[in-house]
């Protein structure tokens, strides 16, 4: 037997499960009208294959998945597509989405259809598009493609299924009464996503508040190899991914990741069975079990129903009387959500319709101030501290919130059940997830804006400095030659000060240059160099840079040209010099021909810049 | 049909605060009972009193800060202030005792920092002490338990002129605690055969008026108003110091751990005061180091302490440190890693 671990936390509402299990799931029958919702799970919504006015079989596609986190949608029947409009929805906010609706026939003709004969052949792939084409989503919690789930990656080998039996809610019996009447089906659907997961380690998890499903349960299970059907005590939440989880195997998951991380894939009781159609009858999603309850019916009951159907016509066969019910609540009394109208359709997740009395469920009692009781802390099944994320919900304090892991929170609603000071805590913690979340985008986009604009303003700067560099150069160009005008006439006399800096600065540098020369023609003496050549040397080539800055513009060609006439002079000179120096033979000779042989490389350059221009 | 639509959980249990509060008053009986027939009316006029102070302060209080006053005044929180202040009080305290303890500990202590659920000490025993530094003389004058004097505890009418006219003789005597503070020299068998009022372990009368208590907290316990953390830390702390100390009797010895559960305000502490949610720690391993702490005060302060009243000012200094307690023994949150960092 499988060692079962305890969950910290947890609460242990009234059950009311006794109400809804004495009859035998019944049929729904055909609804007057079928309304679907073309967004029943997590992911995009699936795009319409119909328009008003088309006629649609059983088990037709109405709408295909868009892109891969996404499911499409079957008619449950055949029919007329009589709208496609925006309607109110299952959803906590009663808002209204875009949906297709179908008039029934009566005639409930099926599209061709058909299983395959031994799903063992087929392949993992060939079955999770199988699966994903009959729009099987999880039909237990928030509705994500199963197809999706059922996708492992190589680097998150998967070694344990658990399929999650627990119900844990009070009220709900649809997935006991499943157990009790089709085990077999969720047997051979557990089997087929073990193939397709190739998992060794199969376990069912059931509350042991269903000894009759579990029974079942057992013996369909019983050749099956690998299945282990494990009880644990009742306790809500158990039946929380995460819960269930740890309670089977003693793990926890960590924190943001997902069951993969530790080698295990969850999947919903009935999820199983609509696999198990999909694969083996070539059925898609189109109808499952729901349970019908509350004080204010009559006969509450178990009911196969269509997809799509009004929650009025199931209220209606169970004999609901409206006028004893104040809210209509999609789900269980922990975690469902109160519907604005009964005219909101049953989608894929809904498991339950709950329409309980006044005396049953009465409106929340005003709220009181939080005594810190800790109750709360005792309750939550994740080991928050509830009272510390209320103070610091109420009071903003975001950072605080996330640093006491406001985000692991399941909203499982037992601190808010227990809380002696009827405090909502949990629809706290949904709005200040909420306005984290807005906060964390805010605050990506102004750094994203933040970011934008640095880079534009060193852009400007960048430019401007180069902007600065070019007014530079100019200015030192016309201060040459502003140079060379001095000497000739009187500078103006707003400008005097400026040239007579300019002519200083010159000056000196002139100075400086010439103290060089003498170093250097000291040195060139040393060598046997004449110093007079090489001072005349250094007074042509400034000579010849004033002149060529004094002189007009000169276009790129010409430049150049002037360029290697000046190098094609300074070649035949040094070339002179080098005859010279080896008739003479002094020891200048080799450095004489190195500089001839630099002279007429950049020859060649200039000579090939040339070309180039002219080329362009 | 029009229908509402709150957001889940749609179920709720049927305690609530008010509910809670009541249970508290409730599982006071036994222990006033106690009080009540070893000390005579007193306490019952004490508490009388006191709730009457209260509930018009916490009302003056609600109606300036604009808040709906009988909606408040229905959570009972101040009754119970009233009613923990009225049983620590002497009985047979002067009326003007009563309205500054209960004044304070409504007024400044609990209202001034934001009402109820916003107090970071026990009201009812930052009164007490504010009592017990400004006025020693009245707030050490313990009646003698039935049973050293005869027929004499006082009996209504007695103990309302105590209360309200001070001119009846009453016959006062001091407590156990305070004999053991005071009585240097002598071996405890020999305190204990001195002194009429040592009863059996505790005290007389004070060993079942802490039997009463314990059996209230009992009561309580069971019904889930608070868990065993706190007490039970506290009681096993105490015991403990008592028993590293107790040194087999000798003249130096700070009393036995039997007597230090069952005299003075031990259990009183333990269940009514220190279980107090809204100054103390919230977390179960910081309720355990809560009431440790308090259990180790508590002997500290009664064995070298300057007051024998040990349990108001341990309960205070362990208010003070709730803060801090908490910080540290934030539960480890599903998924995390053991180290807890992340």
């Amino acid at each position: 037997m499988r060692k079962v671990w305890d969950i910290p936390g947890g609460v242990h509402p009234p059950e009311n499960k006794a109400q809804s299990v004495t009859r035998p799931i019944a049929s729904a029958g055909i609804p007057d009208v079928l309304i679907y919702p073309l967004s029943q799970h997590i992911g995009a919504a699936a795009v319409p294959l119909v328009e008003k006015g088309d006629l649609v079989l059983k088990g037709q596609m109405i709408a295909e998945a868009m892109g891969f986190v996404s499911a499409p949608v079957h008619a449950a029947t055949s029919g007329r597509v009589t709208a496609i409009e925006e309607r109110v929805i299952a959803h906590p906010s009663g808002m209204h989405a875009p949906c297709i609706v179908i008039e029934p026939d009566g005639e409930n003709r099926w599209i061709e259809h058909s299983g395959l004969e031994d799903y063992t052949s087929a392949t993992p792939a060939e079955l999770l598009s199988i699966i994903h084409d009959a729009g099987v989503a999880g039909m237990g919690g928030a509705g994500f493609p199963s197809a999706v789930k059922l996708s492992t990656r190589p680097d998150t080998p998967i070694h344990t299924l658990i399929i999650n039996g627990t119900e844990c809610e009070p009220y709900i019996t649809s997935d006991d009464m499943l157990m009790r009447e089709r085990a077999d089906e969720i047997v051979r659907g557990t089997e087929i996503i073990a193939h397709i997961l190739g998992v060794s380690s199969i376990i069912i998890g059931v509350e042991d508040n269903k000894p009759e499903g579990i029974a079942s349960l057992r013996s369909a299970a019983e050749h099956s190899a690998g299945i282990e059907v494990i009880s644990f005590p009742t306790k809500y939440p158990s039946g929380g991914e995460k819960q269930l989880i740890q309670i089977l195997t003693g793990q926890e998951v960590p924190s943001g990741g997902l069951p993969s991380a530790l080698g295990i894939v969850c999947q919903n009781l009935g999820t199983t069975v609509a696999v198990h159609h999909a694969v083996d009858r070539g059925e898609p999603l189109i109808s499952r079990i729901i349970t019908v309850t509350g004080d204010s019916c009559r006969e509450p009951a178990n009911y196969e129903v269509l997809l799509g159907t009004p929650a009025s016509h199931l209220l209606e066969l169970s004999g609901q009387q409206p006028e004893l019910c104040e809210r209509l609540i999609m789900g269980g009394p922990m975690m469902g959500f109160a519907l604005e109208s009964a005219e909101v359709p049953v989608v894929k997740t809904t498991n339950c319709l709950l329409a309980p009395t006044r005396a049953e469920l009465p409106p929340a009692a005003p709220q009181q101030a939080c005594i810190r009781c800790g109750i709360c802390a005792e309750a939550c099944p994740a080991s928050l501290l509830p009272q510390q994320l209320f103070w610091y919900a109420t009071a903003k304090e975001y950072e605080k919130l996330e640093a006491h892991n406001l985000f692991d929170c399941i909203e499982c609603g037992a601190c808010s059940f227990v809380c002696p000071s009827n405090i909502p805590l949990v629809q706290y913690y949904r709005a200040s997830k909420a306005d984290i979340r807005r906060h964390h985008l805010d605050h990506e986009r102004s750094e994203r804006s933040r970011a934008r604009f640095e880079s534009r303003q060193q852009r400007i700067e960048q430019e401007e400095a180069e902007k600065q560099a070019r007014r530079q150069a100019r200015r030192e160009a016309a201060q040459a030659r502003a140079k060379e005008a001095g000497t000739k006439q009187p500078s103006r006399s707003d400008a005097a000060p400026d040239a007579a800096d300019v002519i200083r600065a010159a000056i000196e540098r002139s100075q400086a240059k010439k103290q060089a020369a003498a170093a250097q023609s000291q040195a060139q003496a040393d060598m046997g160099i004449e110093p007079d050549s090489a001072q005349d040397a250094i007074d042509r080539a400034m000579a010849k840079r004033a002149a060529a800055a004094a002189a007009p513009k000169l276009s790129p060609v010409e430049q150049l040209q002037n360029n290697l006439a000046s190098v094609q002079s300074r070649i035949s000179k040094t070339g002179e010099k080098l005859e010279q120096a080896r008739t003479t033979g002094e020891d200048t000779v080799s450095i004489l021909e190195s500089s001839v042989a630099k002279l007429e490389a950049k020859r060649d350059q200039i000579l090939a810049e040339i070309e180039e221009l002219g080329d362009s | 049909m029009l229908l509402s639509t709150p957001t889940s959980p749609h179920a709720h249990t049927p305690l609530d605060t008010s509910g809670l509060m009541r249970l508290v008053i409730l599982a006071t009986l036994p222990g006033v009972a106690a009080l009540t027939w070893f000390f005579g009316w007193g306490t019952i006029v004490n508490i009388a009193f006191a709730s009457l102070i209260a509930l018009a302060c916490e009302a003056f209080a609600l109606y300036l800060r604009g808040r709906r006053v009988m909606f408040y005044l229905r959570d009972c929180s101040a009754l119970v202030t009233a009613i923990l202040l009225g049983i620590a009080l002497p009985p047979g305290s002067p009326w003007w005792i009563i309205a500054v303890g209960i004044v304070f500990a409504i007024l400044i202590a609990k209202q001034l920092y934001g009402g109820m659920g916003y107090n970071p000490f026990n009201p009812a025993m930052a009164g007490y002490v504010v009592l017990l530094i400004s006025f020693p003389l009245e707030m050490t004058r313990w009646l003698s338990p039935l049973g050293t004097f005869e027929g004499s505890v006082p009996g209504l009418m007695e103990a309302l002129q105590l209360c309200f006219g001070g001119g009846f003789d009453a016959h006062t005597m001091a407590t156990t605690l305070d004999v053991f503070k005071q009585g240097a020299g002598l071996m405890v068998a020999d305190v204990w055969q001195q002194n009429p009022q040592f009863g059996r372990w505790g005290g007389l009368g004070w060993e079942w008026v802490n039997i009463g208590f314990l059996a209230g907290g009992c009561y309580l316990l069971h019904r889930g108003v608070f868990t065993w953390h706190a007490p039970m830390s506290m009681l096993i702390a105490l015991t403990a110091m008592a028993a590293v100390f107790y040194d087999g009797g000798s003249s130096a010895s700070g009393g036995s751990p039997l007597m230090h559960l069952l005299s003075g305000a031990t259990m009183l502490g333990a269940f009514f005061i220190i279980t107090d949610p809204v100054s103390s720690a919230v977390s179960t391993r910081g309720r355990l180091i809560y009431g440790a702490l308090a259990g180790v005060l508590v002997y500290v302060i009664r064995r070298w302490g300057n007051y024998p009243d040990a349990v108001a000012f341990a309960v205070l200094i362990v208010n003070f440190a709730a803060p801090f307690i908490d910080h540290y023994t934030m539960p480890r949150t599903y998924g995390h890693n053991r180290g807890g960092s992340d």
